[in-house]
């Protein structure tokens, strides 16, 4: 067995004595600060049922469910490299596996944390055809998959082919009841997938991932399981995003192949990921941000919208292909959210360097 | 006899996919680069010849000879403006580079045109037809798109392995670092290729608008069949790519002519059979298969994964 090469990185001491003393550290003050501001941040939004209710409950879905696209998004593209333009097969697969699982009984609220093993498990035969190819190719095939399923639900009478079904066992949930749970599952599941991915990126697998996403063939040298790295990044994004699919379903009440499967879920995720900052755990929440802004003023303006969001999408990749958070981190040295180590001089100290 | 009408209908119809498909298979080959935005260009393409047989009250065809080049100048725009500076940002950035630039084109186009479906003026070829035996009625338009594709593939293929534009060209795909140091200047060579594969999507994107309709959203549909047609028919072969829209095309008549309703997912799990059990096309080398799965057989660094 070779040990990976980010795992040596990983358990390195930091070099004893020499000339220049250097620190190797990954927390720091404002990591500190900024987490313990989290905290009270999603205690607050916990609580916005009960303080304002309906009315600042639709917006906040919104942004909540752009928040875990984007960390999902982030996770496949920004860390791991593959630019899948496909998951909104995994947004259908959820709004149809809550529907079906409804359908026999279970709780719709329950349901959501089938929905995502569902989608996890359709990921694994799917990530056995795509995850063969990258780059553009992987792009291209991602879309044919999410074309297919939708061309199946279109085609599946048991849940009403193209007119769609809508979604059962909610009718004993009064609408403010129903409002805030659905709320506070979308609450769960956006700062899980913050959190997961953040957890999952700390660990040996963040470097293990970046080091496939910027170069396969260098990591595979170096002893990187690229293909277990690959498949690992896949089927978690899609249980994920299929968690988002089956909380979409809630929201709208009614699963509809063309609404579930819109490519629409996928251009969003590429936006709010390349506008925050890619392979950051905080540029997904920034861009997410910016997409709800966004979104709140312009989709008055109806294809100029898109026009826009495309747009800077191009620019974003051309001039600033480290996104908002990537042009700030780099400008104020924040890290609030740190996957990376810092090394540090002790003596002179030199400007501290950007995240590994 | 109604199964060997579909064939050939099929055939002809892959014909069509195989002419949208060149210009993608020519970039991929020659530069490395996936176009998303490709189906777009060849929408913009039919809107173009829309816009011009409308303005001077001729079929679309006699407007050919001032789309071709307007289209050719479009792709050397786009190489020089977004695609050259998307490849020296790595291998992610041409992919989102197009997506966005896809996305741009949709939705532009849907504010200029709205998203009603327009069909073009094809003239007294729109209606022509002639029949073969036993009732199989082959219609002239079709089998005009079916022989411009062979005459553009093989005027490509011509091009690529004669001239000494095709021999910078075949130079540059195999080795770009070599290619530079024996004195190639790549940049004419990547704007040509581009400018190449835009205009034959315009030529592609006017036989779409006069064989049925289009729509702004037409685009990603018309991409995701020309990628099949390439991967199928193997990547950076030509007559590949037409063997590969040719089988595109039979699958989707011959399933078809069952039901109707199959015909477009049978046309995907063709392509994801293909992809399962022969990454590298049906129709080619074992190198091929090296690029496909990203272990770059050309040009080393540039390679974009390892097979999973």
């Amino acid at each position: 067995m070779f040990r990976s090469a980010s795992a040596a990185f990983r358990n390195a001491e930091p070099p004893a004595s020499g000339s220049v003393a250097v620190e190797v550290s990954r927390w720091n003050r404002a990591a500190s600060v900024f987490s313990g501001a989290s905290v009270l941040v999603v205690a607050a939004l916990a609580a916005v049922p009960f303080v304002i209710g309906g009315p600042a409950e639709q917006p906040l879905i919104t942004l909540l469910t752009f928040v875990a696209m984007a960390s999902l998004w982030n996770l496949l593209a920004g860390f791991s490299g593959l630019t899948s333009f496909g998951q909104n097969a995994f947004i259908g697969v959820g709004a149809y596996a809550l529907y079906l699982v409804a359908v026999h009984g279970v709780n719709p609220f329950a349901g959501i944390v089938l929905a995502a093993v569902a989608a996890a498990v359709v990921s694994l035969p799917v990530s056995a055809v795509v995850l063969r190819l990258s780059g553009g190719y992987f792009a291209v095939a991602t879309l044919v998959v999410a074309a297919v399923f939708q061309i199946v639900a279109t085609l599946s009478p048991s849940v009403g082919g193209t007119t769609g079904v809508s979604v059962p066992g909610l009718a004993s949930y009064s609408d403010v009841l129903r409002e805030a749970l659905t709320y506070w599952a979308t609450l769960i599941v956006a700062v899980a997938s913050v959190a997961g991915v953040y957890l999952l990126v700390r660990r040996t697998f963040g470097l293990d991932a970046r080091a496939v996403g910027s170069d396969p063939v260098a990591a595979a040298s170096s002893g990187v399981r690229v293909g277990g790295i690959r498949l690992l990044a896949f089927v978690a994004a899609a249980g994920g995003t299929g968690a988002v699919g089956a909380l979409i379903a809630l929201q709208t009440l009614y699963v509809e192949p063309t609404s579930v499967f819109s490519i629409q879920y996928s251009v969003d995720m590429l936006f709010m990921v390349l506008i925050g900052g890619m392979a950051t755990i905080e540029g997904p929440i920034v861009g997410a941000l910016v997409l709800f802004l966004l979104q709140e003023t312009l989709s008055a303006y109806g294809a100029w919208y898109l026009v826009i969001v495309g747009g800077l999408a191009v620019v974003a990749t051309l001039i600033a292909s480290r996104g908002v958070w990537g042009f700030l981190s780099e400008r104020l040295g924040w890290s609030l959210l740190p996957v990376g180590y810092r090394v540090r001089g002790r003596a002179p100290v030199p400007p501290p360097s950007p995240d590994t | 006899m109604s199964w060997v009408n579909a064939v050939i209908q099929g055939m002809l119809l892959g014909g069509q996919y195989a002419l949208i498909a060149c210009g993608l298979s020519l970039a991929f080959g020659v530069m490395r680069i996936v176009n998303l935005a490709h189906g777009d260009l060849a929408v913009c393409g039919a809107y173009l010849g829309l816009v011009l047989s409308s303005v001077l009250g001729v079929p679309v065809w006699v407007t050919l000879p001032l789309l071709l080049p307007a289209a050719f100048v479009v792709g050397m725009g786009l190489q020089a403006a977004l695609f050259g500076r998307a490849l020296r940002h790595g291998v992610l950035a041409p992919v989102l580079v197009t997506f966005g630039l896809s996305i741009m084109i949709e939705n532009l186009l849907q504010v200029a045109a709205t998203s009603d479906p327009r069909g073009l003026n094809g003239g007294a070829l729109t209606l022509a037809s002639f029949h073969i035996t036993g009732g199989i009625t082959v219609s002239w338009l079709f089998l005009t798109a079916f022989l411009t594709a062979c005459a553009v593939l093989s005027c490509l293929q011509l091009l690529l392995s004669r001239s000494s534009w095709g021999r910078k060209v075949r130079a540059t795909a195999d080795d770009l670092d070599t290619a530079r140091l024996v004195g190639i200047r790549v940049r004419p060579v990547f704007a040509t290729v581009a400018g190449i594969a835009v205009a034959t999507a315009a030529l592609a994107g006017v036989f779409i608008g006069t064989i049925g309709t289009f729509d702004p959203q037409a685009g990603a549909n018309t991409l995701i069949f020309a990628f099949e047609a390439v991967v199928i028919g193997g990547i950076g072969s030509l007559w590949g790519t037409l063997a590969g829209g040719v089988a595109l095309g039979i699958t989707q008549v011959v399933v078809g002519e069952v039901n109707q309703a199959y015909a477009v997912l049978a046309v995907h799990l063709l392509f994801l059979a293909v992809l399962t059990v022969r990454p590298g096309g049906l129709f080619t080398s074992h190198q091929s298969a090296a690029q496909v799965r990203g272990l770059g057989g050309v040009g080393g660094v540039r390679g974009q994964g390892v097979p999973g």
